[in-house]
């Protein structure tokens, strides 16, 4: 089992690294438009054919596998600090605070996910330039995301809290914030890193689910969704299967991450 | 009846608490209440204000929170933007679908992830376990958005796509539930002595493992209802995942705020219910 976990993490390396690079892998820019080449088929210039205005599809592929692949973490890492913060102080402090971060977090755990980010979506302004709407789409997913998390690391905070080390480190005399940054936090890393692996498939699915229904990034800027919305114009009586290849990339790579979280759990 | 009113109580402290977030998102939103008299050139500044007072634009969030929970008690949704339609009409048209497609999904979903649960774990079948750890596996990585997509495209009714959303969840669950039950000395013993499958696990697996499935019950219905918007959307079906989609587009917020807090409503009741159902039995034997 843990070479297949190797194996994910390698290709999710090799991924990385490929998105990183586009400028130089990608044969064109994701916006460049071969004009006089709409919808073509796959070529030797154009390994995954292009799309209906003529812009290249694997280059596409390539830039929006890097916002998802980049910016995905990064909205997992600000829900996993909004959750460490939230569930953290509460587990610590106790009593009042405790029952009023939890009472919040039943709140946002009570409102159905999809509902409560198109909701907040569609306050924000829906005709903003590309660069905004990835900002504005993945800093949604993590600061509505850390509900869950908050009450894993909540939990984890009292049981740590309660432990002989704690009680130790008080009875030496440390204080409030001392004791909860030497002594507490550091032992909540493992619970952290498990949920901020867990967010990240979670928030590449959602990111999808939100380009192709038109409120996630914004034309010409590629991201996973608005690669998959392309599906939407699928014919089956011209039957264009490379138009697929985005459906088995996002599959192989969440999958992998997947892989890898189970990697995590077993070295844990 | 203590447990019941304290969910009664949770369910109307968080409906409370939503209905504020809901009315302060409508409160703030951009050109809340812009109405087109005021370019009437004819007005003076006095008809003017009138207007905007009639339609509490200059009070503050506090007194539109209670003006607006009042409309909410007298069963008034306010009216969408987008659509010239009550709220309240617009539910009662398109829910139905949404509750159709729902409990269909719900019904194909844990028929089909109990069933390869159960055959999985009674016939020790390694095929089969693969076969639906994949199947499963597959699924858990598409966003149901793509999962409707592909239903359209292979011309297959968009209803049981929720089914096929469910489905991996209730699997894997109550795979990994059955696969401890069974595990169980009293459940070894038991098929030691010679008890057959069926009975095994009718009277010693499903009783160990019933009370943390009834939990994912609730827990699916609200997966369900998220998963609506998208699978409507692309579907094409009339239900209030479709509305949603719609308003969001529209930017219709106070429609969006009245369809999150009916889902929400939903959510809770559908969770209360199975923790009742959960904790009844204990309460009888006590």
């Amino acid at each position: 089992m843990k070479w297949i976990c190797r194996a994910a993490i390698g290709f999710l390396v090799l991924l990385l690294g490929a998105c990183l690079l586009s400028e130089f892998v990608a044969p064109a820019s994701y916006a460049h438009q071969f004009r006089d080449l709409p919808d073509a088929p796959p070529s030797r210039q154009h390994l995954l054919g292009t799309d209906d205005l003529g812009r290249d599809r694997l280059s596409r592929l390539l830039y929006g596998t890097r916002v998802s692949l980049l910016l995905a973490p990064a909205a997992a890492l600000l829900s996993s600090l909004l959750a460490a913060l939230i569930g953290g102080i509460a587990g610590f402090a106790g009593g009042w605070l405790e029952r009023c971060a939890m009472a919040a977090t039943d709140l946002f755990l009570s409102l159905p996910w999809l509902f409560l980010l198109i909701t907040v979506r569609a306050l924000l302004p829906l005709n903003v330039s590309p660069l905004a709407s990835v900002a504005i789409t993945f800093a949604l997913l993590g600061s509505l995301g850390w509900a869950a998390a908050a009450r894993v690391i909540c939990a984890n905070t009292r049981s740590l809290c309660a432990s002989d080390f704690v009680l130790l480190a008080r009875a030496s005399g440390n204080g409030g914030g001392r004791l909860f940054w030497r002594h507490v936090l550091p032992n909540l890393k493992p619970v952290l890193g498990a949920q901020f692996w867990i967010s990240i498939p979670v928030f590449i699915l959602t990111e999808a689910n939100l380009g192709i229904l038109g409120l996630g990034v914004a034309e010409p800027l590629p991201s996973w969704g608005s690669l998959l919305r392309e599906l939407e114009s699928f014919s089956a009586f011209s039957v264009h299967l490379w138009q697929f290849i985005p459906v088995v990339l996002l599959v192989v790579t969440v999958s992998c991450f997947h892989l890898a979280m189970q990697k995590q759990e077993l070295s844990s | 009846m203590r447990r019941l009113s304290r969910h009664a109580a949770k369910i109307l402290v968080v409906l409370l608490l939503s209905g504020f977030l809901g009315a302060t998102l409508v409160r703030f939103a951009p050109g809340f209440r812009v109405d087109e008299q005021e370019l009437d050139t004819r007005l003076s500044h006095a008809s003017i204000q009138a207007i905007r007072q009639s339609q509490g634009r200059d009070s503050g969030l506090v007194a539109f929170y209670f003006v607006y929970l009042a409309r909410l008690l007298r069963g008034d949704l306010g009216s969408s933007r987008t659509l010239q339609q009550p709220v309240r009409q617009l539910l009662a048209e398109r829910f139905p679908e949404t509750l159709k497609s729902v409990g269909l999904g719900l019904a194909l979903g844990w028929t089909l992830g109990l069933a390869l649960a159960v055959a999985a774990v009674m016939w020790r079948s390694c095929g089969i376990d693969l076969f639906a750890s994949l199947l499963a596996g597959t699924v858990l990585c598409l966003p149901a958005a793509v999962l409707a997509l592909l239903f359209v495209i292979a011309h297959a009714p968009g209803r049981l796509v929720l089914g096929v959303i469910v489905f991996p969840k209730v699997f894997r669950y109550a795979h990994s539930l059955l696969e401890h039950s069974a595990s169980l000395p009293h459940v070894l013993t038991a098929r030691a002595k010679g008890v057959g499958d069926f009975r095994v696990l009718l009277w010693h697996i499903l009783p160990v493992a019933g009370p943390q499935l009834l939990a994912l019950a609730g827990v699916s219905v609200s997966m369900a209802f998220a998963a609506a918007i998208p699978v409507e959307a692309l579907c094409d079906l009339p239900g209030i995942g479709q509305l949603a989609w719609k308003a969001a587009l529209g930017r219709d917020l106070e429609l969006l705020v009245s369809l999150t807090m009916v889902v929400t409503m939903l959510t809770l009741l559908a969770n209360s219910v199975t923790d009742l159902l959960h904790h009844s039995p204990q309460e009888g034997e006590a």
